[in-house]
This record gives C-alpha cells, structure tokens and sequence, in this order.
C-alpha cells in the first residue's frame, strides 16, 4: 500500500505545477508586464468574425446516445474481464469457456445492434 | 518488497551487483539517486531521520522528477512535430530561434506567459478557468507508474494499467468542461465529438490491453516489461498492437480521429476561446498525453526499457517513445482526417471485434502453452492478425477507391493502368 503514498505526493505536486504556472501571467499582469484590456469587442464570443446569434446552452441532439449506452455495457464487461485475463493460466480452459460464454451474449447484443442500425451516426 | 519512488529506497547493501563503478552508475541511475538520497539522510544509520521523512523527501524529489518529464518533455515534443511537419511539407519549419530552432520552445513559452488572457463575457468564467487545470493534472498524473528504467517507476503500483487507463479518460471531462463553458458554439460541438470519440474507443482501447495482461499475468508495468525477456510483445500480440495504436490515437484527438478540434470546421474545438497561458495549459495536456501514451506503448508492446545492448534502460525507453512519437507524428502528416460517422464505425464495426477476436486467440495460446509461448507462434500471430485486418475489411466492404479526374487535354489522374503514375501536385495537373 505505501506505494499510493508516492502517489499522494504526486498529485500535490501534480496539482501545484499547472496552477502556478496559470498564476505566473496572473503576477505578471500585476507587474505590468502582460496586458489586460477588455472590451466588448475583444470578450465577445467568436462566431467566424460575425455577432454571436444566441447562446450555446441550449438543448442539444447529442447523437450518441445509443454508443453510450452500449459503452456502459462493454466498459463494465472489460471490468469483468481485467481479474480473469490476470489469472487466465490458472483457470485453464474452463474460465476460458466461462468468459467466452460471457462475451457471447454482449457480442449478440452488439450484432442486434448493429444489424438494427443503431451503430450508424444518424 | 516493491519500492519504488524512482528509486529503491534504502535498499540493503549488495542490492545493485557490482561495486560503486561509474558505468554502474549510469545504468542504474534512477535507483542510485534514490538510494544516496536516502544513504546521504543516514537512512541506514542508528538516529537518523524517521522513515516517514525520507519516504516523504524520496516521493517529493521522485514526483519533482516525473512532472517535469512531463512538463518540460512538451515543449520539445511540440518542437519536432513542427519540424517534422515542416519536412513532411517540404518546408524547413522553425530555424529562426537559437541553432537549428532549439530555442522556439522558449520563445513560445515567453509569448503565451505574456499574451493577453481573455475570458469571453458570456461565457460561465469558474469552469471556464477550471478546465485547463481539470485536464493537464489527470494527464500528468498518468506518468506515475511508468517503469523508466530497471526499479525506476515513482510508484510500482500494482494495478499500473488500470491507473493508465482511469486517469486519462477523467481528462475527458476537462475537455468537456472546456467546450461547455466557453458558451461558443463551435466548442460545444468539439465537445460532443469529445465524448463520442471517447465512448467509442475506450472500448478497443481497454479490450486490446487484455491481450497484454493475459501474456503477462500482471496488472504491474514493471512486471510486464521483466516478463517480455524472450521478445517484445507485438510479436506476440501483432493484432493487439494494431488496435491499441490505433485506439490511442483517437483517445489522443490526433489526426486522423482529430475531429473535436478540426481546424477547418470548428477552429479548433473545445479550446476555441482559450488564449495565453490557459491555452498553454491545453496544449501541456495533450502532449503530455502523446508522451505519456508513447511510453505506455512502449513498456506494453516494445518491452520498455529492456535492450539487447549494454545501453541504460531510460535510453532504450526514450528511444522507443521518440520512434512512436515519430510514427504519431507521420501519421498526422499523411492521412486525411475522418469524418465523424466514419470514425464511430470504424470503432465499433471495426476495432471492436477484432480485439474480442485478439483476446481469445491470446488466451488459448496462453492456455494452450501455459510456461511460454513458443517461437513458432511469432509467425502464425503474425499471419493471423493480417488475415483477421484485411478479412474485417473485406467483411465490411472497405475499398480503396481510386477517382478519376479527366479534364480535357491532360493525362487522367487516378486511372489504374498499371505502370503508370501520374505526379499529383508538379507540373500542374
């Protein structure tokens, strides 16, 4: 367990290194050194060099929906999988066969899938 | 015992074969620093320090270590894809700064520290500055179990790959976070191609590592690189390291899967409004990545820092990162980018069961053959996974279509007669 401890300390640091180097040009601002002048023009949002027509939080046809959800079913599979491929030697060919029942019915879900077009980017 | 912290800790004398010799020295550096590190406190001695602080001194110096082969491996990496990129272009790329263009990397940093910040007005400002940050720091952390030399990985975790594979898929949602709150519209789709590229090459990603578990047994990296004495793994595992690649890629957002930043259509993507040292923060995050995955690859596939040479092991690894990083880099260069349905098909119906396909021929070879596997399965691994790529083309009906362009009076570009090669670009088809 003492190996998590070198990566505690890892990620302070890992937290330290980018948030001072976003506080250098913040100094250097106070310095004088970087400018910071805002107007409208310049904080506007871009839009190719025209005025932004409405806003971007707005509900939104996210087509890949049914790719999620078949990647929620094939993540946790691949949990799953991770503890048997470490011990695949010892379960010899009847975890073998296990798995590969186990993986037959997802992959079944997966040609449904497929053969019911939901795998298309419509 | 596994210790680690770039280092062995205070390891008992007669550890390291071998007397205090300089070429000892060298090969074994990484452990030697900890070590006298340790030694220097008095690690060894009766009243010394407690162990708690030199676990503490040894994690901090190792950490310092291992962030700034992340941090200060990205500029230089941005530096050759220019330069490479400027050959593959037939240009010369940056040689205006110092010898050869060394010094860019400095001029760059010094430009983007005193670059002017914008925040966009309408654009939801604490998450806005939260997402650079919320996708640099998973990047980095990335780098903690890579072994870089024999005892030499910051934390010999056990679950190494499983760390890999959770921290930079928590990176994603820095990139979300990015393309939702700039409040631009051309964020918010680089966004959402974000995530679908994600859900979709997570999958082979994870899938075609199997492969290399069920070779090693072990989640380690270090163990993985100590069992791939006899060859590297891509020959045992050709078609594994085909859709790994190729999934790391994607999970990279490098060309040709780069469609969340598409230069031409969304300017840029997620990081559209980003400017100064927050869009510095960005393109840390991705290189560090590409760094970060090549020396995966490399310890999964090319056995990591074991040589045939009498060559230090951090050599051998970086050697092997610069020729991924080179391949990264080719690739970006020569293929076209994908459009975004080709992408999902070609994770789902493509590299999806090919690396179910790479799991179960590896697990009944490693069943099959339980010590090692034999030389003679170099080859057949090899044909197979040939076989399997061009089958699923075949199955999917994937063609490599050549288009004729005839305008009257000039030689027909793309006509298949055989023999007959038509320049493209010179003399002015």
């Amino acid at each position: 367990m003492h190996q998590f401890g070198f990566i505690a300390i890892f990620m302070v640091l890992a937290v330290l290194v980018p948030v001072s180097m976003l506080l250098i040009p913040y100094a250097l601002t106070l310095a004088g050194i970087k400018p910071h002048r805002p107007d409208k023009v310049k904080n506007d949002t871009y839009e190719c060099g025209v005025r932004t027509v409405g806003g971007s939080w707005v509900r939104f046809n996210f087509r890949y929906y049914y790719f999620a959800l078949s990647f929620l079913i094939f993540d946790v599979e691949a949990v799953f999988l991770f503890p048997w491929a470490v011990h695949a030697r010892q379960l010899h060919w009847f975890g073998f066969g296990a798995v590969l029942v186990f993986v037959a019915i997802i992959t079944v879900g997966l040609a449904y899938e497929w053969r019911k077009k939901a795998l298309e980017w419509k | 015992m596994a210790v680690s912290a770039l280092a062995t800790g205070c390891q008992p004398p007669g550890f390291f074969d071998g007397q205090n010799l300089w070429h000892e020295w060298v090969v074994n550096f990484f452990p030697r620093i900890g070590d006298s590190i340790c030694r220097g406190m008095g690690g060894h001695a009766d009243g010394g320090p407690p162990n708690w602080l030199i676990y503490l001194v040894l994690g901090f110096l190792g950490s310092l270590i291992v962030v700034n082969i992340a941090a200060l491996g990205v500029p230089f990496v941005v530096l050759l894809e220019r330069k490479l990129l400027g050959r593959f272009q037939n240009r010369i790329g940056p040689n205006r700064v110092g010898p050869f263009g060394l010094l860019q990397p400095v001029a760059d940093a010094l430009k983007l520290m005193t670059k002017e910040d914008i925040t966009p007005a309408a654009a939801d400002k604490i998450v806005f500055a939260l997402a650079p940050l919320a996708f640099a720091i998973p990047i980095i952390l990335m780098f903690a179990p890579i072994p870089w030399a024999d005892h030499a990985s910051l934390a010999n975790l056990d679950i190494g790959i499983l760390w890999v594979i959770a921290v930079t898929t928590a990176a994603e949602a820095g990139i979300f976070m990015a393309g939702w709150s700039s409040n631009n519209k051309y964020s918010l789709f680089g966004a959402m191609r974000a995530v679908a590229l994600l859900v979709s090459y997570e999958i082979p990603l994870v899938l075609s590592l199997l492969g290399v578990v069920l070779l090693a047994g072990t989640l380690n990296l270090s163990e993985i690189v100590l069992d791939q004495r006899f060859a590297p793994n891509i020959l045992w595992q050709p078609l594994g390291f085909f859709v790994f690649i190729i999934a790391v890629s994607a999970e990279l957002n490098r060309a040709p899967f780069d469609q969340l930043e598409a230069e031409s259509e969304l300017v840029s993507g997620f990081h559209t409004e980003y400017s100064g040292m927050k869009w510095a923060m960005v393109q840390l995050g991705e290189y560090a990545a590409l760094i970060g995955f090549s020396a995966i690859i490399a310890t999964l596939f090319l056995s990591g820092w074991k040589g045939p040479l009498w060559i230090p092991g951090y050599i051998w690894l970086v050697t092997k990162m610069a020729f991924i990083l080179c391949a990264f880099i080719w690739v970006r260069a020569t293929i076209p980018r994908m459009r975004i349905d080709q992408i999902m098909a070609f994770g789902w119906k493509f590299l999806l069961p090919l690396s179910i396909i790479n799991i179960f021929a590896t697990a009944a070879e490693v069943i099959a053959f339980p010590d090692a596997l034999p030389y003679w399965l170099i080859p057949i691994n090899i044909a197979f996974a040939g076989a399997c790529v061009v089958g699923m083309a075949k199955l999917l009906g994937f063609q490599p279509k050549t288009r004729k362009i005839v305008i009257p009076g000039r030689p027909v570009i793309g006509d298949d007669t055989p023999g007959r090669i038509v320049p493209l670009m010179r003399g002015g088809n």
